[in-house]
C-alpha cells in the first residue's frame, strides 16, 4: 500500500509531463490530481490503521560497494505516516486549487503553451521526491529524496522561466540548499566511516558507541555522535531554512502561489526538522549539538520574525513566518521533545499551507497584486477568502483558551513547544526569544489581515472594482485546511504532547518488557508515595530507574489522564527498556527516541502557570498593537518608521544577510575563478608550458602550414596502410592458428 | 569466439580500410555511403562487444577472453579484459555510434573523417585490452593521431595551436612513461602485464645525486607513469590543453575526447600504478588527493567565469576528473568503485553535454554564452533534455552523476577529512557554474533577434540522445549494473594492495581491519 503511495504521484507526474498530447491538459491535470487524492486517502488509511511498529518493505537494490549497501526500500512507522498525511494531504489540496489558480496565466500565451501540464507534472513529482524522503530506510536515499525535492524546488520557483527575477530566486534556492546538502552529506559519510552502515537501524544502534567515540575530522578530534548530529544539522538548516542559510526561501516566493503552499511551507522546509526528528536516537546522544539547534532555531524564530514585521509583499510575510515557525519546531527538536517538533510541523502543515493559498486566492482576485499597500477593505469582495485567512490567522497566533486544551491547531502546539523550550532551557534564551516571536508573529500576522481586508481600498482603482472571489475549486482545499487548522491540535494534543505513555504508545516506543516487573514496580510505587517534588530531585539525581516515569504519571496536571500503579510500573520500566535495548548494540524501538535521561517533556507539563499563559499574553499584545497601529490609528506605522529609521531600513532589507553575501561569497568567487583562469591557467601554465615548448614549436609551425595543404594525409595514410597491414597480419595469423 | 576481443577492436579499423581502398568521389552519394559504412561498423562493433559482456564472469578476477600470439620481433601480442577494463570496452563501443551519428552534417573530407573516427575507436578498444607493455604503449600513443587530426583539420579557428598543444602535452608526458616502461621490462624481463602485475618492484631507498628517494624503484617509476596519466586525465595543474582542445574540436571530437579519451589515464592508474607500484602510490597518495581536491575547486570557480559553452563543460569535466583520481588513490572499496562509476557516467554525461552545445551550435554556429537566452521558448525538447544532463553534471541523486561522485567521496573521508571537506564543496560550486550556465542559456524571455528563427530538436538528435538519457537514469537508479561487473576485480585489487603494504609494513590499523574483513 505504502508502495502505490509513494509511486502515484510519480506516474502521474510521467503521464502529465510526456503524454498530455495524448491526454489533452485537462487530462494531465485529472490524472495527477487523481492519483493524488488516491495516495491521500491511502495514506489516512495507513495513519490510522498502521500501528505504531516498524516495517520495512525492499523494492530494488541500489548503491552496494564492498561493505556499503544501500536499497531502494520504504520504512513506515509512525514518523512516516504522520508525514504521509501531511505531504499526500495538502499535496493533493493544492492540486486541486491549482486547477483554477493556474487557469489563466499572463505570464504565459494561451493556447500555445502547455504550462499547465508541466505545472501539475513538477507539483506530482515534487510530492513522489518528498515522499521518498520521508519513506527513506536508509540515509542516501533520503538525500535522494532531500534533493529530489530540492530539483522540484528549483523548477517550480523558476516556473515563470521569462523573468529575470524568478530565475535568480531559483538558482538561488538550489545553490543555498547545497550548502546545506554539504554538511548533510559529510555527515552521511562519517556516519558511514564510523558504523559501517547507513541504514538507519545500524546508526541508531550505534548511537551509544558514537557517543564515547572520537573522530579527527580537520584538525582535531571531535565527539563523533556530537560532529555527525552538528553535520546532519547543517543540511537541516539549508532546506528548513534556518538562520544563515534561509536567505533563499523569501525569494523563493517568486513561484506560483501554489507552490509556495505546498513545497515552501507546508512540506519541503520541514524536511529538517523531520530529519533532526528521524535522527532522534542519534541526536539524543549529542548534547552539543542539541544546544546550538536550540539556539539557531530561537535566533531564526527571533530574526524571521522581526523581518516579517515590516515586509510589505503579502507572500513575503507569510514566508518570513514560516522561517519563523521552522524555527519553534527546531527549538522542541533541540530540547528533546521531538513528538512536540512532529506536533507543530503537523499543525503548521494546514494553517501555513492555508494561508499561502488564502493569499493565492487574494493575489488571483486581486489580478496579480501582491503589495499590501495596495488591498483594503476586500473583507466584502473575498468573503469566504477572508474567512479562511481569519481561522488561519487565528491558527497561527495561537488563540485559544489558555490552560485549556481548546482552542486553534497553532495555540496548542505552539504553546507545547514553548512549555518544552521553557523546561529545556531551564527558563533561558530559547524560551525568552520564542515568546517575543510569538508576540511579533501576532502582529505581522494581523497586521497582514488589517492592511488587506480592513479599511479603506488602497492603490489602482480599477483592480479593486475587478476584485473577484476565487471559484469553488479553490475555495474547496481552504475549506478542508480550515477544519485541520482548528481540530488538528486538539484532536492529537494528546498523542504528540499528552502523557507519557500515551506518547510513547503513539510512537511506538515500548512500553513494556516481560522481565524485572516486580522491582520496578516497587521503586514506582515507592516514588509515588513519596509525591512529585521529591521524585523529580531523584530523578535529577540520576535515579531514573523508575522515578522517572513515575513522575510523569503521578504530576500529569491537567487532570485528563488518570494515573494507576500498574502504568507507573510500565512506565518505569519503559525507559529502562529502551536503554537496555538500545545499550546492547540494538536500534531502539519506535519512530522517536528519548534518552532515559530526557524528561524535557514531563517538566513541561508541570511548567509554571505564567509561562503557560505567557505565549497568550504575547499574542494579545500583538493584536493590540496591529489593531492600533493599522485601525485605530492608521497613520501610527508611518511616523514610528520614520521615528526608528536605520533600524526600519534594517528589518526591511532583511538584515542585510543578502547584501553580505553578495560581497562575501558571491563576488569573490567570480574573482577568483577570473584570476584562476587568467592569471593560473593562462598566465602561469600556459605560460610556463608553453615557454619550454617555445624551442620546438616553431618546427612544427612549419609543418602545419603544410598540414593544411593535405601533406598530413599522406601521413595519416601511412598511418592506415600500417595498421591495415597489422590487421591483415593479425587475421592470417589468428586463422592459421 | 576465441579471439572476440580482438574481432571488437579491429572491426572498426577493417571498417576503416574498407572506405580508404574502395570509396571514391567526394560527391552527395559517397559521403553518404561513407556514414554510413562508418555508421552500421560501429554499431556492429557494439553488438559484437555485448557478446564480451554476455560471456564475461564478474566472479572471475583475472583476465578473461585472453588471446595470446607471438607477433613481430619477439613481441607478443596478448588482449585480454577483467572487472576493471572490460565496462571501458563497453564504453568505447557504446559512445562511438552516437558520435558518428552525431557527424551526420559534416560536409567536408567526410571519408578521412570517418576513418580518423574508426580507427580512433580500433586504437581506444586496444588500449583497455592490451595485455602486452609494448601493446599497450602503441594502442595508448597511436590513439593521439587520428585524434591530433580531428581537431586540426575538422577543428574551430584555432585548430592549429590546440591540436599542437594536446599533442604535445600528451606526448611529452608518453615519453616519460616510455622510459619507466623501458626500466620496468629490464627489472622484470618480460613485457607481460598479468606477470608485471604479480611482479614486485623494489621499494628500498636509494639516493640519486644526493637525493634520498623513499619508496625507491617504485617510487620513481610511479611518477613516470602519474606524468603520462595526470596529463590524460588530466589533472590540475597539466589540463589546460583540455579546454583549447575541447573548443577547437568538431562535436564529435570532443564527445570522444571527453567520454572516451579522458577515461585512459584513469584506467591507467588502475591497470599501472595502484597495483604495480603499491608502495609508491602509498607514499604519493596525498600529493595526488590535494592535486585532484585543488582541480576540483580551482577549475570549478574557473568553469564559472567562462563565456565560452564549451570551455565551461571542459573545464566541468577537468573537476569531475579530480573525483576519479582522488577515488582510485583511495585504494577502499568505496573509492575505486566510484572512480570507476565516475568515469563511466561522465562518459554519458560530458558526451551528452557536449553533444547539446553542438546541437545549438549547428544552429547558431557560436558557442558563446551571451549570444543565447531563452531558447527554453522555441526549444523545449532540447530544454528538457539539456536539463536532465545539467543536472546529471551536478551529481544529482537519480543520476548516474550521483553515485560516482558520492562514492569517492565516502571513499576519500575514511582516509583524509580535510580533502573530503575541500572536494565536497564542489557540489555547490557546480550547481553554480552548471544553473547558471543552463540560466544564461535556455531560461528567460527569448529577445536575441538572432534566435527568433531557431528550431527544436530534430528526430536525428533526439535518437542520438536516447541512448544517453536512458544510461544515465538506468544507472543512476541502478548501479549494480555496473558494480557487481567491477567488484570483484576491486576488490583483489584492494586486497593484493593491502597485501604489498602489509610486506612492506605500510598498513596502518584501519587498512589492517578492513583487509581483515575481506
Amino acid at each position: 500500500m505504502v508502495s502505490i503511495i509513494l509511486f502515484a504521484p510519480l506516474i502521474g507526474a510521467i503521464i502529465a509531463g510526456f503524454g498530455w498530447r495524448l491526454i489533452t491538459i485537462r487530462g494531465a491535470q485529472w490524472v495527477t490530481t487523481g492519483l493524488l487524492f488516491l495516495a491521500c486517502l491511502l495514506s489516512w488509511i495507513v495513519f490510522f490503521s498502521h500501528g505504531p511498529e516498524t516495517q520495512h518493505v525492499e523494492i530494488l537494490r541500489w548503491i552496494e560497494s564492498g561493505t556499503l549497501s544501500t536499497s531502494w526500500g520504504i520504512r513506515l512507522d509512525r514518523l512516516t505516516s504522520i508525514m504521509l498525511i501531511v505531504v499526500t494531504t495538502v499535496s493533493a489540496l493544492v492540486h486541486l486549487y491549482s486547477f483554477g489558480y493556474m487557469a489563466h496565466d499572463e505570464n504565459f500565451r494561451e493556447g500555445e503553451e502547455s504550462y499547465r501540464a508541466r505545472f501539475f507534472a513538477y507539483l506530482s513529482f515534487f510530492t513522489f521526491a518528498m515522499l521518498a524522503l520521508v519513506t527513506s530506510d536508509n540515509l542516501v536515499q533520503m538525500f535522494f529524496g532531500w534533493e529530489g525535492v530540492g530539483v522540484a524546488s528549483y523548477l517550480l520557483i523558476g516556473f515563470y522561466y521569462r523573468k529575470p527575477s524568478a530565475n535568480a530566486a531559483a538558482m538561488k534556492a538550489f545553490i543555498v540548499n547545497r550548502v546545506g546538502d554539504f554538511g548533510f552529506a559529510l555527515g552521511i559519510f562519517g556516519l558511514f566511516y564510523l558504523t559501517d552502515s547507513i541504514q538507519l537501524d545500524d546508526v541508531f544502534a550505534a548511537a551509544p558507541t558514537l557517543a564515547e567515540t572520537q573522530i579527527t575530522f580537520l584538525w582535531t578530534d571531535w565527539n563523533a555522535a556530537n560532529l555527525l548530529a552538528f553535520l546532519l544539522f547543517v543540511g537541516a538548516m539549508g532546506k528548513s531554512a534556518q538562520l544563515l542559510l534561509h536567505t533563499w526561501l523569501p525569494d523563493a516566493m517568486e513561484g506560483p502561489t501554489p507552490v509556495s503552499a505546498l513545497i515552501h511551507a507546508a512540506t519541503m522546509v520541514t524536511a529538517g526538522v523531520f530529519l533532526v526528528c528521524r535522527m532522534s536516537p542519534l541526536m539524543e546522544y549529542a548534547p552539543q549539538a542539541m544546544a546550538f539547534v536550540t539556539f539557531l532555531g530561537a535566533t531564526t524564530a527571533f530574526f524571521a520574525a522581526t523581518v516579517g514585521l515590516v515586509q510589505n509583499d503579502i507572500k513575503r510575510v507569510i514566508a518570513y513566518s514560516t522561517c519563523s515557525q521552522l524555527g519553534y519546531m527546531f527549538v522542541a527538536a533541540g530540547v528533546g521533545v521531538y513528538s512536540v517538533a512532529m506536533f507543530h510541523l503537523f499543525t503548521h502543515a494546514f494553517f501555513k499551507a492555508m494561508l499561502f493559498l488564502g493569499a493565492g486566492s487574494v493575489i488571483h482576485g486581486m489580478h496579480h497584486e501582491q503589495d499590501m499597500r495596495n488591498y483594503g477593505g476586500l473583507r466584502k469582495k473575498l468573503p469566504y477568502t477572508f474567512w479562511a485567512m481569519m481561522i488561519g490567522t487565528l491558527a497561527i497566533t495561537g488563540v485559544g483558551i489558555p490552560l485549556t486544551h481548546i482552542g486553534f491547531a497553532g495555540f496548542l502546539s505552539k504553546d507545547a513547544v514553548i512549555e518544552s523550550a521553557w523546561a529545556g532551557s531551564a527558563g533561558g534564551y530559547a524560551f525568552w526569544m520564542l515568546v517575543i516571536a510569538a508576540l511579533f508573529t501576532s502582529f505581522y500576522s494581523w497586521r497582514l489581515m488589517f492592511l488587506t481586508f480592513y479599511g479603506e481600498p488602497r492603490g489602482d482603482r480599477h483592480t479593486h472594482d475587478h476584485a473577484h472571489e476565487s471559484p469553488t475549486v479553490m475555495l474547496v482545499p481552504l475549506g478542508v485546511l480550515a477544519l485541520g487548522a482548528i481540530f488538528a491540535g486538539m484532536i492529537w494534543y494528546g498523542s504528540f504532547f499528552g502523557s507519557h505513555d500515551r506518547v510513547n504508545a503513539f510512537f511506538g516506543i515500548p512500553a513494556h518488557h516481560a522481565e524485572d516487573d516486580a522491582a520496578h514496580g516497587e521503586a514506582g510505587g515507592d516514588d509515588h508515595g513519596e509525591g512529585p517534588v521529591a521524585a523529580i530531585v531523584e530523578a535529577t539525581e540520576g535515579d531514573g530507574e523508575g522515578a522517572v516515569e513515575a513522575v510523569t504519571e503521578d504530576t500529569v496536571t491537567e487532570g485528563d489522564h488518570g494515573t494507576t500503579t500498574g502504568a507507573e510500573a510500565h512506565g518505569g520500566e519503559d525507559g529502562h527498556a529502551a536503554a537496555d535495548t538500545h545499550a546492547a548494540g540494538m536500534a531502539p524501538e519506535g519512530a522517536i527516541y528519548m534518552h532515559p535521561d530526557n524528561h524535557v517533556m514531563d517538566e513541561a507539563h508541570h511548567a509554571p502557570v505564567w509561562v503557560k499563559v505567557s505565549p497568550f499574553v504575547a499574542m494579545l499584545i500583538g493584536l493590540l498593537t496591529a489593531l492600533w497601529f493599522y485601525v485605530w490609528n492608521p497613520a501610527m506605522p508611518a511616523r514610528v518608521a520614520e521615528a526608528n529609521r536605520p533600524l526600519y531600513l534594517f528589518l526591511l532589507n532583511k538584515w542585510y544577510f543578502d547584501e553580505i553575501y553578495h560581497v562575501v561569497f558571491v563576488r569573490p568567487a567570480m574573482w577568483i575563478g577570473k584570476q584562476l583562469w587568467k592569471r593560473g591557467d593562462e598566465g602561469t601554465i600556459d605560460g610556463g608550458i608553453n615557454g619550454l615548448a617555445m624551442g620546438i614549436i616553431p618546427f612544427f609551425t612549419r609543418l602545419a602550414g603544410r598540414a593544411q595543404n593535405g601533406y598530413i594525409f599522406t601521413y595519416a595514410f601511412a598511418m592506415v596502410i600500417g595498421i591495415a597491414i597489422l590487421v591483415t597480419w593479425m587475421t592470417i595469423g589468428g586463422g592459421a592458428e | 569466439m576465441s579471439n572476440l576481443l580482438s574481432i571488437t577492436t579491429f572491426l572498426p579499423a577493417i571498417a576503416a580500410l574498407i572506405l580508404a581502398i574502395f570509396l571514391r568521389g567526394e560527391d552527395e552519394a559517397g559521403q553518404r555511403n561513407a556514414k554510413w559504412v562508418a555508421l552500421i561498423a560501429t554499431v556492429l562493433t557494439f553488438i559484437v562487444s555485448l557478446f564480451i559482456l554476455v560471456g564475461f564472469d564478474p566472479s572471475d578476477t583475472g583476465f578473461q577472453f585472453v588471446e595470446e600470439r607471438e607477433w613481430l620481433m619477439g613481441l607478443k601480442y596478448k588482449m585480454g579484459v577483467d572487472g576493471i577494463s572490460v565496462l571501458f570496452v563497453l564504453l568505447t563501443t557504446f559512445m562511438m555510434p552516437l558520435t558518428i551519428a552525431a557527424s551526420w552534417n559534416v560536409t567536408s573530407r567526410v571519408k578521412e573523417y570517418m576513418i580518423a573516427f574508426l580507427l580512433l575507436e580500433t586504437l581506444m578498444l586496444g588500449v583497455f585490452m592490451a595485455l602486452d607493455l609494448v601493446l599497450f604503449y602503441l594502442f595508448f600513443e597511436a590513439g593521439l593521431i587520428p585524434m591530433f587530426l580531428i581537431i586540426g583539420i575538422w577543428g574551430g579557428k584555432n585548430r592549429i595551436y590546440a591540436s599542437f598543444k594536446f599533442f604535445l602535452y600528451t606526448f611529452l608526458g608518453s615519453v616519460l612513461m616510455l622510459v619507466a616502461m623501458v626500466a620496468m621490462v629490464a627489472d622484470a624481463g618480460t613485457t607481460d602485464i598479468p606477470a608485471l602485475l604479480t611482479h614486485e618492484f623494489g621499494s628500498e631507498t636509494f639516493s640519486v645525486l644526493g637525493i634520498q628517494i623513499v619508496g625507491g624503484m617504485q617510487t620513481l617509476l610511479w611518477l613516470a607513469f602519474f606524468a603520462s596519466f595526470a596529463v590524460k586525465m588530466p589533472m590540475w595543474p597539466v589540463h589546460t590543453w583540455l579546454p583549447d582542445a575541447h573548443v577547437q574540436a568538431p562535436t564529435a571530437g570532443s564527445v570522444v575526447l571527453a567520454a572516451i579519451l579522458l577515461k585512459m589515464g584513469g584506467y591507467g592508474f588502475l591497470r599501472f600504478s595502484l597495483p604495480m607500484f603499491p608502495i609508491g602510490s602509498d607514499l604519493l597518495a596525498p600529493l595526488v588527493f590535494w592535486m585532484s581536491a585543488i582541480a576540483i575547486v580551482y577549475t570549478s570557480l574557473v568553469a564559472m567565469v567562462q563565456e565560452d559553452m564549451k570551455k565551461l563543460i571542459a573545464y566541468s569535466s577537468v573537476a569531475h576528473m579530480g573525483y576519479v583520481t582522488m577515488g582510485i588513490f583511495t585504494a577502499n572499496q568505496q573509492g575505486i568503485d566510484g572512480a570507476i562509476f565516475q568515469m563511466l557516467s561522465h562518459g554519458f554525461i560530458s558526451g551528452a553535454l557536449f553533444l547539446c552545445v553542438g546541437v545549438i551550435y549547428d544552429r547558431m554556429h557560436t558557442r558563446d554564452i551571451d549570444a543565447y537566452g531563452g531558447l527554453v521558448n522555441k526549444m523545449p525538447a532540447y530544454a528538457l533534455i539539456f536539463m536532465l544532463f545539467t543536472m546529471a553534471n551536478v551529481g544529482l541523486p537519480g543520476t548516474s552523476g550521483f553515485i560516482g561522485e558520492f562514492l569517492t567521496l565516502m571513499g576519500i573521508f575514511q582516509v583524509n577529512t580535510w580533502v573530503a571537506l575541500v572536494a565536497t564543496s564542489g557540489v555547490i560550486l557546480s550547481a553554480a557554474y552548471a544553473l547558471w550556465l543552463y540560466r544564461r542559456v535556455v531560461m528567460g524571455d527569448l529577445i536575441k533577434e538572432s534566435l527568433r528563427s531557431i528550431t527544436d530538436m530534430t528526430a536525428r538528435e533526439k535518437w542520438i540522445f536516447a541512448p544517453l538519457v536512458a544510461m544515465t537514469l538506468l544507472l543512476g537508479v541502478y548501479p549494480s549494473l555496473v558494480t557487481d561487473v567491477i567488484g570483484p576485480s576491486v576488490e583483489a585489487l584492494i586486497e593484493d594492495h593491502n597485501t604489498a603494504l602489509a610486506a612492506a609494513d605500510r598498513l596502518d590499523d584501519s587498512r589492517v581491519a578492513t583487509a581483515a574483513s575481506h
